[in-house]
């Protein structure tokens, strides 16, 4: 066989992948070297080649600002909160859904909670919106009834990165139980039954067979999550805040866009964002190996 | 096991049933209000009385969306966009996946073009270096800056070369022993039986698509080239938080439109929901792998 593969010549597997390559190449790689107008006066009529060079002033103009820090503060708050609660629920449910006898009820509530994964923050944001109005919305109503204080979940700071963190679980808690429950399905059945035969109850099986034959799945979920530590979350972001919040939840992606493409201070906002992508390399990178190290994990 | 079932077992399944049918019960809640508003009559969502059926039900709202000319315009944009998007996805995909499928011994390269698609996952230049690109190339205002940047899902890639590993060999290389090379074994034997998972990633793509809202608002100058999630932005979004910030003056005419509102959310969500049923037949294959990879 490996005889008759000679006369194969590979030339067309070089083709095949070459109109992806260009693409890849002008839409990533190029814009990889645009980050020079980070350390540049970058004015768009002088372009990239004749922009005065400045060195790190950018960057020490980004460190001037207040609000860098506050914003960096707000993204890693809010991305870890998402992940320690973005961990806790799913893998909740996915044991809760684990012990429902029924199939037609675990699917059907497996379909409900996965939707809203599958619809944009702009749908889901003009959603928020109008349930989530301090005076008319259907969420307050619920809290006014119970004789409680209106909570202006979108316009009060100190609610703003909760509202993200549940707003986020809401979207995507039912799709993450997947991979959870597909990691239950594949644990080793003989363990339940000998379990069984030595008396142990299910609270005990859940604790003693099912998480610890979760666990690789839920390192490994964890540690890709890192990779993300920087991200917060651009579209949630975006579409649910407003100026009031900004103290407590703008994130790098909302500020870059902001400094950039509504301010026009191309070279601070390319600062920024080499900063954010920078850090962002290193993490992911870090995640990588370490979900290569402990669960073998390859990308391709 | 059943005859051991204690009550503690029996109480502990029936909570379990009730907490997780309310919980998927919630999940959906605000979606069935936004629908019941967007079929109501104004005056009882003005008064807050639209729970999670419509009260004094008529579709004025829709008739209103439906006959409005840019949310027509723009919800031509997206179909414009589904349709050159998925298709470009779907090709670059195919043809990306099968080479990188191949093992190092068989093609030397691969490893080098396997690094080149991979760092694009770790390293970014960042939104302003990509919208100047976008800009230099002159596809502002033009459907294709919201096709090519995005243009190779490496996701999609990914699953498809494990894909195409799983396929026996044998049925390769009979085709190379009559005479094939690699562009006719691609297309002839890996396309045709790979279809449920070509299928998979033209959902998937198709979900993007649809979804995609910033690209359009950024790579956009004219409005009326806005694709549907982008126009819904400008006019859902931002006039929500002026509406907002200023919340005591709360203008009677903004309260009134939210029927308005409702009904091209819920338009706007209607093509996910129709292919949804499909999706769900086809996602948890590939979402193991994607979720891990986040």
């Amino acid at each position: 066989m490996i005889l008759k593969q000679k006369h194969l010549k590979t030339l067309p597997l070089d083709l095949m992948i070459l109109p992806g390559l260009i693409v890849i190449f002008i839409f990533h790689y190029i814009p990889m070297g645009g980050i020079v107008i980070a350390f540049e006066k970058f004015l768009p009529s002088r372009g990239i080649f004749n922009s005065e060079w400045i060195g790190l002033d950018n960057f020490r103009y980004m460190a001037s600002l207040p609000a860098t820090f506050q914003v960096i503060w707000n993204t890693v708050f809010i991305s870890l909160l998402k992940i320690i609660v973005g961990r806790i629920v799913p893998i909740t449910i996915a044991l809760l859904l684990n012990e429902v006898g029924s199939s037609f009820i675990k699917r059907g509530v497996q379909t409900m909670i996965y939707l809203p994964h599958f619809l944009s923050w702009v749908i889901l944001g003009g959603i928020l919106v109008d349930i989530l109005s301090p005076s008319t919305g259907f969420v307050n109503q619920i809290i006014g009834g119970l004789g409680l204080q209106e909570i202006f979940f979108l316009g009060d700071k100190n609610w703003f990165p909760y509202t993200l963190v549940l707003t986020n679980i809401w979207k995507e808690a039912g799709f993450a139980t997947i991979v959870y429950l597909a990691a239950i399905t594949s644990i080793d059945v003989s363990q339940y039954e000998s379990a069984t035969i030595d008396g142990a109850g299910r609270i005990k099986q859940a604790w003693h067979i099912t998480l610890p034959g979760m666990l690789p799945i839920i390192i490994l979920t964890s540690v890709l999550s890192l990779g993300s530590i920087l991200e917060g979350g651009f579209d949630q972001v975006f579409n649910l805040y407003s100026p009031m919040v900004y103290s407590s939840g703008d994130i790098l992606g909302t500020f870059v866009y902001r400094l950039g493409l509504v301010d026009f201070q191309f070279g601070v906002a390319t600062a920024v964002g080499l900063f954010q992508s920078g850090v962002s390399f290193i993490l992911i990178s870090l995640s990588y190996f370490l979900a290569y190290k402990l669960a073998n994990y390859r990308i391709f | 096991m059943k005859k051991n079932e204690t009550v503690s077992r029996k109480i502990f399944v029936v909570c379990n049933y009730v907490f997780l049918l309310s919980l998927a019960f919630i999940c959906l809640c605000p979606i069935i209000n936004v629908l019941a508003i967007s079929f109501s009559d104004q005056a009882y969502v003005s008064a807050g009385l639209v729970k999670l059926l419509p009260k004094g039900f008529n579709t004025k709202s829709y008739e209103f969306v439906i006959s409005n000319a840019e949310y027509l315009r723009s919800m031509l944009v997206t179909i414009k966009r589904v349709v050159l998007g998925v298709s470009t996805n779907l090709i670059l995909t195919t043809l990306i996946a099968y080479p990188l499928s191949k093992e190092v011994r068989e093609f030397k390269r691969r490893t080098f073009y396997a690094w080149m698609f991979m760092i694009t996952m770790i390293f970014s230049g960042g939104l302003i270096p990509t919208y100047m690109v976008v800009n230099q190339f002159g596809l502002i205002d033009k459907i294709w800056a919201l096709i090519l940047p995005g243009a190779v899902p490496i996701f999609s890639v990914v699953l498809m070369l494990n894909f195409f590993r799983g396929l026996p060999k044998e049925l390769e290389d009979a085709a190379f022993i009559d005479g094939a090379g690699y562009i006719i074994a691609l297309f002839r034997i890996y396309v045709p039986i790979s279809a449920p998972s070509i299928a998979t990633i033209a959902l998937f793509a198709t979900v993007n698509h649809w979804n995609a809202w910033f690209d359009g608002l950024i790579y956009m100058n004219k409005p009326q080239n806005y694709p549907l999630q982008s126009y819904l932005q400008t006019v859902i979004i931002e006039r929500n938080l002026e509406m907002m910030s200023s919340l005591e003056i709360a203008n009677i005419e903004e309260i009134s439109d939210r029927t308005q509102k409702a009904a091209q959310i819920f338009i706007g969500t209607l093509p996910i929901l129709l292919v949804y049923p499909f999706m769900q037949r086809y996602f948890t294959k590939g979402i193991v792998l994607g979720s891990v990879k986040g």
